[in-house]
């Protein structure tokens, strides 16, 4: 009988905890400091999860184009999520992987994804490991090649995110390396794209 | 039933536990925070609640004129100002302006009937809400409203053979005088107020140093006292030192005193030092328009830049073309010539900007070497401001100078301009685009330019920039050829050359223009 009622304590306090983080996130569109926020309910992200192995779709990434001034389109297949930000997860991590052959990754390698949100104004947040600043290797095309691809993968393949900010172990950053102000979401900027690329 | 008020309890329960790790700390008195406004200064309460100092919110909302409400379903504040609207959660150091979050070291505490907020509030949310530059020094505790001078100035005073040496520092670079009266000598500074660091204890001929309001050090000088001699020693393009000797009376004038660099005649009993925004008085006169240059060597200190496979640091190029512009420019055409650092350290992107704000520089030119992930990249690039990512309200907001009324502290208010300073370069984007286009052309006949030889990208250090302004990648550090390059004489001074007489034209420009609306 104690641990059934310690159980059903137990239980009540999680569900708790996770409707104030939600209605937090909610309230103020951005992330909660720290971990992500859990899934609404484990049977919900199960049956996603499932789902979400056996389709696949085709996302448009981008890539350090021949030349090194640029960025160049290329089409990946990328798991299925349910919604934007879960998908806009699944866009980055793929964006995370090796560059296909003849390109080269504008992302630093050893990068980490620690969670993506949007607000309703269609600002997402991606939040990324602090490696991904101290591996940079700096210089302000490179750090232009960086943002950008991750702006464009993100406003490019889902209508619902029209501007993204970069967080950096959960926290607003002036920059990555000393140039591109962060302090707010960019739209994405079609000009940093090699011509030709979609 | 029995469940449904137990779970009921527990989420109370819960909700209230939520709020107890800042209720927990109790707020303590702290010193105040002191305001300098156009109109004066005055005090703003403090209180530390654990390690965090914070400000009385509705002492902030009466000076600012910003009406404060409590949002109990949203468990937050509402600050806001006209139409403009800042939402401070009470649940975590986190506010919400236009959509845009921006973050806190702490939420809002209750202490008693008012709420406290943390210092970074008023500068970070509550100045885009005001629509007002302010300007928050911490370690200072002053909070500067407007757009107002306000110099750090620290005084010290040591034992000079027979005499006694007085060393002002003055930051930024400020014109100041020097009277006599009896018994005293006042520096007068020209700020609209000063932010008062160390300053010494009596000592030798000096019974006791104070200041006063706006500008003032005064100086009280002991019944020995005889004469003084006051000079200028430059220490770096930001600050003024201002060296005061006093010799007690019947010594021997300047006797086994080590004189001051550099040496001047002996002063009358009145000096006036340059104005700051002049240039100084041996160049030769330059024209309206352009007098001062803030070049922007980029990275420093530990902040390294990018580096060559060679092992050079972007850092140590940036300063080196620097100097050697900043002799050009001060040798040939008489402009000041500043730099943002003259040595190895890391200065803010913020301060960088404010150098040139506050020395009112015409020009603003930030230098730095490139990288790509792919070595073939090469060539000169020139970059200018894209506002990309401030919707069209903050972009009209930071494109108009505006003319609000500023609350005073006689309880009545006056027009002041003003300026949203984070986005300031948005008024001199014009500008900006037809400098960075004589830079190319300029930069095109002695280097290699990039394929994408003229940008425009959202750059941190060029958004409060208060004048036209451009940063310039020379070469590209991640191309062997190019590292080699970047390490020859023939290269930095042909970039040298080129950025010289690009300023030449552009000031060319400039002058034709003020002759026109003559």
């Amino acid at each position: 009988m104690a641990v059934t009622t310690r159980f059903v304590a137990l239980t009540v306090i999680t569900a708790a905890a996770v409707g104030v983080a939600a209605w937090a996130t909610v309230l103020y569109l951005g992330p909660p400091r720290g971990a992500p926020a859990p899934p609404a309910s484990a049977a919900t992200a199960g049956a996603n999860q499932q789902g979400a192995e056996a389709r696949r779709i085709k996302a448009t990434l981008f890539y350090v184009a021949a030349g090194g001034l640029g960025l160049a389109a290329a089409e990946r297949d990328v798991a299925f999520a349910e919604g934007p930000s879960e998908q806009g997860k699944r866009i980055v991590e793929a964006l995370l992987d090796p560059a296909p052959a003849g390109l080269a990754s504008a992302i630093p390698p050893g990068t980490t994804l620690r969670g993506l949100y949007v607000g309703e104004h269609g600002d997402a947040y991606v939040d990324f490991g602090g490696t991904l600043r101290s591996n940079h290797p700096g210089g302000s095309r490179n750090e232009i090649l960086t943002v950008y691809a991750i702006v464009s993968a993100l406003t490019v393949n889902l209508p619902a995110i029209t501007s993204v900010q970069i967080l950096i172990d959960g926290h607003e950053v002036d920059t990555l390396a000393g140039h591109v102000d962060l302090r707010r979401p960019l739209p994405n900027a079609r000009q940093w794209m090699e011509k030709g690329t979609s | 039933m029995t469940s449904r008020v137990t779970i009921l309890g527990l989420i109370a329960l819960l909700t209230v536990a939520a709020a107890l790790p800042l209720d927990a700390q109790a707020p303590r008195a702290a010193a105040p925070y002191t305001v300098i406004t156009a109109a004066g200064r005055r005090d703003l309460g403090a209180a530390s609640v654990g390690d965090q100092e914070m400000l009385r919110l509705d002492e902030i909302a009466a000076l600012l004129q910003l009406v404060v409400r409590e949002d109990r379903a949203g468990n937050a504040l509402t600050v806001s100002k006209g139409t403009n609207t800042v939402v401070l959660s009470l649940d975590q150091g986190l506010a919400s302006i236009g959509g845009r979050i921006v973050s806190l070291p702490a939420a809002p505490v209750r202490d008693g009937g008012r709420w406290l907020v943390p210092p970074d509030a008023v500068s970070r949310a509550f100045a885009l809400v005001a629509g007002v530059r302010i300007d928050l020094r911490k370690a200072s505790r002053l909070i500067v409203l407007g757009d107002l001078r306000v110099p750090r100035v620290t005084v010290r005073q040591e034992p000079a053979g027979p005499g006694t040496r007085v060393t002002i520092d003055i930051s930024p670079r400020a014109a100041y005088t020097v009277a006599q009266e009896p018994r005293r000598l006042l520096v007068r500074i020209e700020a609209d107020g000063l932010d008062v660091g160390a300053i010494s204890a009596g000592g030798g001929l000096v019974q006791a140093i104070t200041t006063s309001e706006p500008a003032t050090v005064a100086i009280s000088l002991d019944k020995g006292f005889g004469s003084f001699r006051a000079s200028t020693v430059p220490i770096d393009a930001a600050s003024s030192r201002l060296v005061i000797d006093l010799m007690a009376a019947g010594a021997p004038p300047l006797a086994g005193l080590p004189r001051a660099q550099p040496q001047q005649p002996a002063p009358p009993p009145i000096i006036e030092a340059p104005p700051v925004d002049a240039p100084a008085s041996l160049l030769p006169a330059a024209m309206p328009g352009i007098r001062t240059l803030v070049l922007d060597p980029g990275h420093g200190g530990d902040e390294l830049g990018t580096r060559g496979s060679n092992g050079t640091l972007e850092k140590d190029l940036t300063l080196d073309v620097a100097r050697r512009l900043k002799n050009l420019l001060e040798s040939r055409l008489g402009i000041r010539a500043i730099l943002t650092r003259d040595d190895d350290r890391l200065v803010p992107l913020d301060e960088r900007a404010s150098i040139a704000n506050n020395n009112k520089a015409d020009l603003f030119i930030s230098l730095h070497a490139n990288s790509s992930p792919n070595t073939d990249a090469k060539g000169a690039e020139v970059f200018y401001l894209s506002l990309d990512g401030l919707n069209d309200e903050a972009r009209k907001m930071a494109e108009t100078p505006q003319s609000k009324p500023l609350a005073t502290f006689g309880g009545g208010s006056r027009e002041i301009d003003l300026i949203l300073w984070d986005m300031a370069q948005a008024r001199h984007l014009a500008e900006s685009s037809v400098f960075a286009g004589i830079i190319e052309e300029e930069l095109r006949r002695r280097v290699e330019m990039s394929a994408r030889a003229i940008q425009q990208a959202p750059f941190r250090v060029l958004v409060a920039a208060n004048m036209p302004a451009v940063l310039v990648e020379m070469a590209f550090l991640s191309n062997p050829q190019q590292e080699a390059q970047l390490a020859t004489d023939g290269f930095k001074n042909g970039v040298v050359q080129s950025l010289y007489d690009a300023i030449l034209r552009y000031r060319a420009r400039v002058e034709a223009q003020a002759a026109g609306r003559r």
